[in-house]
């Protein structure tokens, strides 16, 4: 579950992102739309609880993200988000298993194999636990890197442009994939993307789905900025 | 998976680099215990030889040449003086215990000794067999002798003239050797010790025409030094200004010799420290470039690992911990190849019949290789650390 309240972001010396109310259930899909440089990243980091919000406040997964300190935003974000990087970022120094054995050293965990290799078994590559990054296919990266992303379970999974330099059939793939495996972890998705091909996706899936579109408008005059507009439940 | 493991990984993901930094700390350490292991080994060595003996009393000349040929058996002795001088030195109240020592002769580059039982006692080595000899003309060889030249109890042998080998044999006089002592570690190792009349009667043997000259050259009897012990401390100030001004010999004290030699090889020693420290200072540089483009190769890695939940300090342990790798393979690696050198110049210098190293020690001030690995890289890690720890997770997002 996500929500956030008059939530904004002052940049220093830069625009002010305001960013409308809205209510994303658990278990939801939460599409972030818009053109690059019109505030998704930040929306993301504010999700995360890597920014501070300037004003207003986001709730993920009950938990207001502006009460995490900084040691505590760390183990939080472990347990509840879980991302998926635009470019991947597969360490090419282990193998696929050693990137997910990376996931539960940087939460602070035991390595667990056992949690590993279902986690890359419900993607369909636990046949590639040994393998190196290099050694894989653009697809069977994105789905070890999505295994990394779910593999302790998060509340939340944020992942960022999916689709981005896929053709119509791989972006397809990765989208189903997303989909199937962030109902199966009963996981809020969030989805930044600029790529027309997610909203087409779902819509001829049939599946409901929430959208916040980015776009730049002048609020006011001067350095005020950007306000964001428009939560449509499709 | 622990961090130790996970930097291991990272660690050898840049073989090249890695092997390169590994060398070079490998170099610099392995200087280092080289250094203090040559020290340690020479410190020794003196201290064993010079063991007890308060003051060398011989010909005038260098009083360093004579220490060294008197007490290490290194150098040429600077003359002979005459017996009935070293008997009146016995005499004097000061004198604990008095050494005659007559070099003069060789078997296969070891040098002939005549000198009395005392010597042998002095340092208090054993016999790995036979017994010490009685009579003139018998020899007891050291340890090394033994294992170099083969002789043991039993065997013959002629000396030859000259300290080193290759001089006019003394075929008419040959030895007997009746004893083989034990290895001690001391000068004694390569040394053949024999009566101060053996030596006396081989060169009057070989040199008297009749039995009048016989009594002549009796009369004329030398030894080349003496090894001397004190009976009171006092005599330190006293003793060797008497024997310089009121005789025609010299009186050397070795302590005070070989520190004078010790610092002229400090300043060597001092060269090759400051060598090996640049050498280590490269190698921290090294490692610390190593590092640095490692981190920010490794920049959106390091991100996504802030991302999946790693705090800060943990990354920048990542990197310390890669750091501390290195120097624990060089301090190992340095070690041994220190020790292998040691082990080297040990092996020279018994070839050469030189100053005798010990064998293979650790000792105390070794501490230091593992305390320098560490610092160095603990300080080359220092910034790449920090730039880690800097590391914000927001740039991950905004790759673009």
């Amino acid at each position: 579950m996500i929500t956030t309240r008059q939530l904004a972001f002052q940049y220093a010396n830069g625009p002010r992102i305001e960013f409308d109310d809205m209510d994303a259930p658990q278990g939801s899909v939460l599409v972030l739309s818009g053109a690059s440089g019109s505030g998704k990243s930040t929306w993301l980091a504010l999700a995360a609880g890597l920014l501070p919000a300037s004003n207003g406040e986001i709730t993920v997964a009950g938990q207001l993200t502006g009460d995490l300190h900084k040691a505590s935003s760390d183990a939080w974000r472990a347990k509840t988000i879980g991302f998926l990087p635009q470019k991947l970022h597969l360490s090419s120094a282990l193998s696929v298993h050693g990137n997910l054995e990376l996931a539960q050293w940087a939460a602070g965990q035991p390595t667990d194999d056992k949690s590993i290799h279902a986690a890359l078994a419900v993607l369909g590559v636990q046949d590639l636990a040994r393998r190196m990054p290099p050694q894989l296919s653009g697809g069977q990266a994105q789905r070890v890197a999505l295994a990394r992303a779910v593999l302790l379970a998060p509340k939340v999974i944020l992942a960022d442009e999916p689709t981005a330099s896929l053709d119509d059939e791989s972006a397809a793939a990765a989208l189903g994939l997303l989909l199937a495996t962030a109902e199966q972890l009963q996981a809020t998705l969030v989805i930044a993307t600029h790529d027309a091909r997610v909203k087409t996706h779902l819509d001829t899936g049939f599946k409901p789905y929430l959208s916040i579109k980015f776009a730049c408008s002048p609020t006011n005059t001067g350095a005020s900025g950007y306000k964001i507009n428009s939560v449509s439940v499709a | 998976m622990k961090t130790i493991a996970l930097s291991w990984r990272y660690l050898w993901s840049r073989p090249l680099a890695s092997a390169l930094n590994l060398l070079l700390l490998t170099l610099g350490l392995a200087a280092i215990t080289f250094l203090i292991l040559a020290s340690h080994q020479l410190n020794n060595g003196f201290e064993r030889d010079l063991a007890g003996i308060d003051v060398v009393v011989g010909a005038k000349g260098s009083p360093m040449q004579l220490i060294l040929s008197g007490v290490f058996h290194i150098d040429a002795p600077t003359g002979n003086i005459p017996l009935a001088a070293v008997k009146e030195l016995q005499s004097n109240p000061q004198v604990a215990r008095l050494i005659p020592v007559s070099l003069g002769d060789n078997f296969r580059g070891f040098r002939i000794v005549g000198t009395t039982q005392d010597y042998v006692r002095h340092y208090g080595a054993a016999l790995a067999s036979g017994t010490l000899w009685a009579a003139p003309m018998q020899a007891v060889v050291g340890a090394q002798v033994a294992k170099q030249t083969g002789l043991k109890a039993g065997d013959t042998f002629a000396g030859a003239h000259g300290l080193g080998s290759g001089g006019e044999s003394h075929g008419q006089a040959p030895y007997n050797v009746v004893g083989v002592l034990a290895a001690s570690g001391s000068v004694l190792d390569r040394l053949i010790l024999t009566s101060t009349e053996s030596v006396w009667k081989v060169h009057e043997s070989d040199t008297a025409l009749d039995a009048q000259d016989q009594k002549i050259l009796e009369e004329e009897r030398e030894v080349t030094l003496a090894l001397i012990q004190y009976t009171t401390p006092l005599a330190a100030v006293t003793f060797p200004r008497f024997v310089n001004a009121a005789t025609e010999m010299q009186a050397a004290a070795p302590a005070l010799e070989i520190s004078r030699l010790l610092s002229m090889l400090g300043v060597g020693i001092d060269v090759l420290k400051a060598l090996s420290g640049v050498l280590l200072a490269t190698a921290g540089v090294s490692v610390f470039i190593a590092l640095l483009s490692a981190v920010r190769e490794r920049r959106a890695d390091l991100a996504l690992l802030r991302m999946l939940g790693a705090p800060p300090r943990k990354i920048a342990g990542l990197l310390l911990c890669e750091a501390l790798w290195l120097a624990a393979i060089a301090c190992l690696l340095g070690l041994l190849l220190g020790q292998g050198l040691m082990a080297l110049m040990a092996w020279a210098l018994q070839a050469e019949k030189s100053i005798s190293v010990g064998a293979v020690a650790w000792p105390p001030e070794l501490v230091r290789v593992p305390l320098l690995a560490v610092a160095v890289a603990w300080l080359a890690s220092l910034f790449p650390a920090w730039e880690a720890y800097r590391v914000s997770v927001f740039e991950l997002l905004q790759s673009r």
